[in-house]
């Protein structure tokens, strides 16, 4: 079995995996961080969405050992010192979610449209968002919620005075 | 402290854990000495199962049991049951036939269940299954609805000849025959509504655990109605009784209906977790989904309007084959019936109506409801008569509808429903004037400059919500009753758990609820928390769906509730030393009449527990009480949705552009959580209109089995909505509450479609109006236009 070695949500881990495991596997089964979450068996709905090395990945077709090495920030890993990211506050404050299964995915990938193009506008939104399936919001909210969230992360400004 | 007032978008309680990834899914559950469960599935559509060759797999690595239909037969466990009984127009019970939780003999459709390996992991136990060697003799298959009955369509089940489970009618069939003789013009339609699969992000998913040391099951499950899942698995499937099993439906990632029912694989884990003494986990993929979870939809329809010379509808008659799938799923029966026949009177005034309902087998996967569930398949066959009669007479369709509307209440439909109250002009005016319109003439001409065909298309929908009383759905068949309880514990600091029946799969009802015990008893919204979805718990409920936790699950609560605050009366009145007469009690505060003298609700919730100011002989320590309770009546829920759409000439590729709702769900508890129902039920039915299609080959395999090759709607397949509310308080409710989660998906398949048959000035459109589909039909429409010339 090989061992793989990963910095997740800043604590380095080491777990013997089977070959086959994948990376979702690893931090859902071995590391019990179940935010993230398996939709699909074909990586079209993003419901596992997590950064690697700082890039928004689907890591249900990702295998543990391709990480080696790798940072790796989970949902669970976004929130710092007890304080929300602006992102998950601004799904919140704008009702970006319904059942929530979805919803761990969805902030990943929000975060990394930010980080990759600033602050985006609606068309931006829904077409990078394509990776992405939620079957509750009808995306309306969730489009607000990156607008609001993007603004907050790139003025620094929380989300309640930024979507006012 | 800040009270939470009845109509405040308050951000939701439940949203912390779900945005920092601490949510709790059946999949995210793992008990001690867990094992894994894999079922082995039918290829094929439709075999006869001659052997089943265990004896490689079972020596496989990791494998602890495997377990076949035979084992199933063994143990008496029985089949899944159809729990709402529907006769045929001669009156003979339906005939279903039976429903194994591991097929015996048969298999039926492809993905039925032939035999479930349990091994320490599920790497471990797909490969098991990889060596089970079974032997099948295929049989032909019939898939579509409008073949199941042709004579010499192979039989799914020999208890209904000719695939029909029942022929089933409605209405007066004389009265409507006078109606369409006597009629100025008739418009008629033949209507498909396509198949659909649900598609909650979250697979489903089971653990069963058996404790031996008091002969007890739990269930961990998916599920919207945990409790009528215990009730059908202890009653009817015989895996244990009722006080001998727990159903837990965790955190539930969306249903849509498709987890009310009882399923094969949940059934399984808890009877194989007691077979081999280890908790039994499963969960689908994506593709075992599509393959089993139970179908929506999948209607073939002729239908037909009657309208005299003053432009009004004398009469409506269908004629619907219903495809059932393979086997008859829990409430399967009543959707093609009692939910959609008895809505086909939409908003108008229609005295004549005559439905028919042929109800039939084929080899493909259970079809049951679905969001809206037999109500959405109503409203389409209604709105594009509507449509289509308007256009076909040459009156405005907006027009048409206000001239045949509904305009006093109640009334009486020729298909059971009295619709309570609702003011359908007004909706119709808000969302035309929303949409503007007036404007859109203009639109269209800088449309065509731009080589777009533009249309606008109305859909003035009806449902009805909230399934009840309960005599009146027994009488109908149903085989449980449709009331709610609900259960208020005020604590001794006077903080407060409610207990509901109903069940939260991402409707928000931590909020929702607690923010009508807020504003009812004057605390913050912090100090109420919400149990549901433990059957250890919750005495029993009847689960989410058809929108009933609103208006029967709150009323439940209220009616709690009012109980709570004549008992914490009679608490203040000996508090204050005053007579129980003379207690007010608003603002969280009990006051005696003419005086300064109050107190808070905290402080009579505690004196209550310590009962030192009152004689216990005369009144019973505690403050608990708890409400069953069962409505007057269904609800009515109405609207009018707008679609605007360009469709290009040249791909086919059709395009919203704006889609404007007005809808009436009577008094709101929390707009921005109802408006978010909205979104996502117009998302669920614009894809039916635009992309979702279940392909079945003609020899039954599915062929859309994974979001690869079944179109589901994302972000950019979307615009934003524009969305507003009309109200009329729904007077069979406490609260006037009507219900809102499936009014989208009603409303946006015929709104669609009708924006697309006005674009392409044809009524020959068909759903999915995939670009495939729109290409074909414009390119039909120019070789029609080459050859006239």
């Amino acid at each position: 079995m090989p061992t793989v070695t990963l910095t997740v949500n800043g604590r380095s881990v080491t777990a013997d995996v089977d070959s086959r495991t994948l990376l979702v596997q690893m931090l859902r089964e071995t590391l019990h961080l179940t935010g993230t979450h398996v939709g699909c068996d074909t990586s079209q709905c993003g419901a596992c969405v997590v950064h690697v090395d700082g890039k928004a990945v689907k890591s249900c077709t990702t295998l543990a050992v391709q990480c080696e090495g790798a940072t790796v920030v989970t949902i669970e890993g976004l929130a710092q010192d007890g304080k929300l990211h602006p992102m998950q506050e601004a799904f919140r404050e704008h009702h970006g979610l319904q059942c929530g299964f979805c919803t761990p995915g969805m902030i990943m990938s929000a975060v990394d449209i930010v980080n990759r193009k600033g602050i985006v506008d609606e068309a931006t939104i829904r077409e990078e968002l394509e990776g992405n399936i939620c079957r509750c919001t009808g995306y309306h909210n969730i489009v607000r919620a990156v607008e609001a969230g993007a603004k907050a992360m790139v003025s620094g400004t929380p989300v309640r005075q930024a979507a006012e | 402290m800040t009270v939470t007032a009845i109509g405040a978008a308050v951000r939701r309680k439940e949203d912390h854990r779900f945005i920092t990834g601490k949510g709790q899914y059946t999949d995210d559950i793992n008990r001690p000495g867990q094992t894994h469960a894999y079922f082995l599935r039918s290829p094929h559509a439709h075999a006869n199962l001659k052997k089943i060759d265990l004896s490689k797999a079972k020596h496989m690595p990791g494998v602890v049991a495997i377990y076949t239909g035979d084992d199933v037969a063994a143990d008496k466990i029985g089949g899944l049951i159809c729990g709402w009984m529907i006769h045929s127009k001669d009156g003979t019970p339906m005939r279903a036939g039976p429903h194994p939780i591991l097929a015996q003999g048969k298999v039926r459709y492809v993905g039925d269940h032939v035999a479930v390996v349990i091994a320490e992991t599920l790497s471990q136990a797909k490969d098991a299954a990889e060596a089970i060697v079974v032997d099948y003799e295929v049989l032909p298959a019939v898939v579509e609805a409008g073949k199941a009955q042709a004579k010499g369509a192979p039989q799914v089940h020999t208890e209904a000849p000719a695939n029909t489970v029942y022929d089933w009618h409605i209405g007066d069939k004389a009265a409507t025959e006078a109606a369409f003789k006597a009629a100025k013009h008739v418009t008629k339609l033949d209507i498909v509504n396509n198949r659909l699969v649900p598609n909650a992000m979250e697979p489903r998913a089971a653990i069963g655990e058996y404790d031996a040391g008091n002969d007890a099951l739990t269930l961990y499950t998916t599920s919207q109605n945990p409790h009528v899942a215990r009730l059908v698995l202890s009653a009817f499937i015989g895996i244990a009784p009722e006080h001998k099993l727990r159903v837990i439906a965790p955190d539930v990632g969306g249903g849509f209906g498709s987890k009310i029912f009882i399923y094969a694989e949940e059934t399984v884990c808890v009877w194989a977790a007691r077979k081999c003494g280890r908790p039994v986990k499963w969960t689908a993929d994506r593709t075992e989904e599509f393959l089993c979870v139970a179908h929506g939809r999948d209607h073939v329809t002729r239908a037909e309007l009657a309208i005299d010379a003053d432009g009004k509808i004398t009469g409506l008659r269908a004629k619907t084959i219903a495809n059932m799938g393979a086997y008859l799923s829990t409430f399967a029966s009543s959707v093609p019936t009692y939910l959609y026949a008895t809505l086909l009177s939409g908003q108008y005034a229609i005295p004549n109506i005559y439905a028919e309902v042929d109800a039939v087998y084929t080899n493909t996967a259970p079809v049951d409801a679905y969001r809206g569930a037999g109500r959405p398949e109503a409203t389409f066959v209604v709105e594009r008569l509507v449509e289509a009669a308007a256009r076909e007479i040459g009156m405005d369709p907006a027009a048409f509808r206000r001239r045949n509307f509904i305009t006093k209440f109640p009334h009486q439909t020729p298909v059971i429903m009295t619709y309570d109250c609702g003011d359908y002009k007004a909706s119709l005016a808000k969302a035309m004037e929303m949409a503007d319109v007036k404007g859109f003439g203009k639109r269209r001409r800088e449309a065509a400059r731009r080589g777009k065909l533009r249309g606008l298309g109305y859909s003035t929908y009806i449902e009805a919500c909230g399934i009840a009383p309960s005599q009146a759905v027994g009488s109908l068949g149903a085989g449980v009753g449709l009331w709610e309880s609900a259960e208020v514990r005020v604590n001794p600091v006077g903080t407060v758990e409610i207990l509901t029946g109903s069940h939260s799969h991402g409707q928000g009802h931590e909020t929702t609820f607690a923010q009508l015990v807020s504003s009812r008893l004057g605390i913050s919204i912090d100090n109420v928390s919400i149990v549901h979805g433990d059957t250890d718990k919750v005495q029993f409920g009847m689960g989410t769906y058809g929108s009933r936790s609103g208006a029967v699950g709150m009323s439940a609560i209220s009616k709690a509730l009012d109980k709570i605050e004549a008992k914490a009366k009679k608490v203040a009145a000996h508090v204050l030393e005053a007579a129980e007469a003379d207690i007010d009690f608003k603002d969280g505060k009990f006051t005696v009449k003419g005086t300064d003298k109050s107190v808070d609700f905290g402080t009579v919730a505690l004196n209550a527990y310590i009962a030192h100011k009152f004689n216990p002989q005369e009144l019973e320590p505690g403050l608990k009480e708890g409400s069953f309770y069962d409505p007057t009546n269904f609800t009515f829920p109405a609207g009018c949705h707008i679609c605007e759409i360009e469709v290009d000439q040249e791909t086919g590729v059709a395009r919203i552009v704006k889609w404007t709702a007005v809808d009436d769900f009577g008094n709101v508890i929390n707009p921005m959580i109802v408006e978010g129902q909205v979104h996502g039920g117009i998302a669920q039915g614009v894809g039916q209109a635009l992309l979702e299609g279940t392909v079945y080959t003609a020899d039954g395999q599915l062929v859309t089995a994974s979001y690869m090759d079944y179109a589901m709607p994302r972000a950019h397949d979307l615009p934003s909505f524009e969305v507003g509310m009309t109200v009329t308080p729904c007077p069979s409710n406490p609260l006037g509450i009507k219900g809102c989660g499936e009014a989208g998906a009603i409303a946006a398949p015929a709104a669609v479609i009708n924006a697309l048959t006005d674009a392409l000035g044809t009524e020959d459109v068909p759903m999915p109006a995939t670009p495939q589909a729109l290409w074909s039909v414009i390119a039909k429409q120019s070789k029609a236009a080459i050859a006239a010339e």
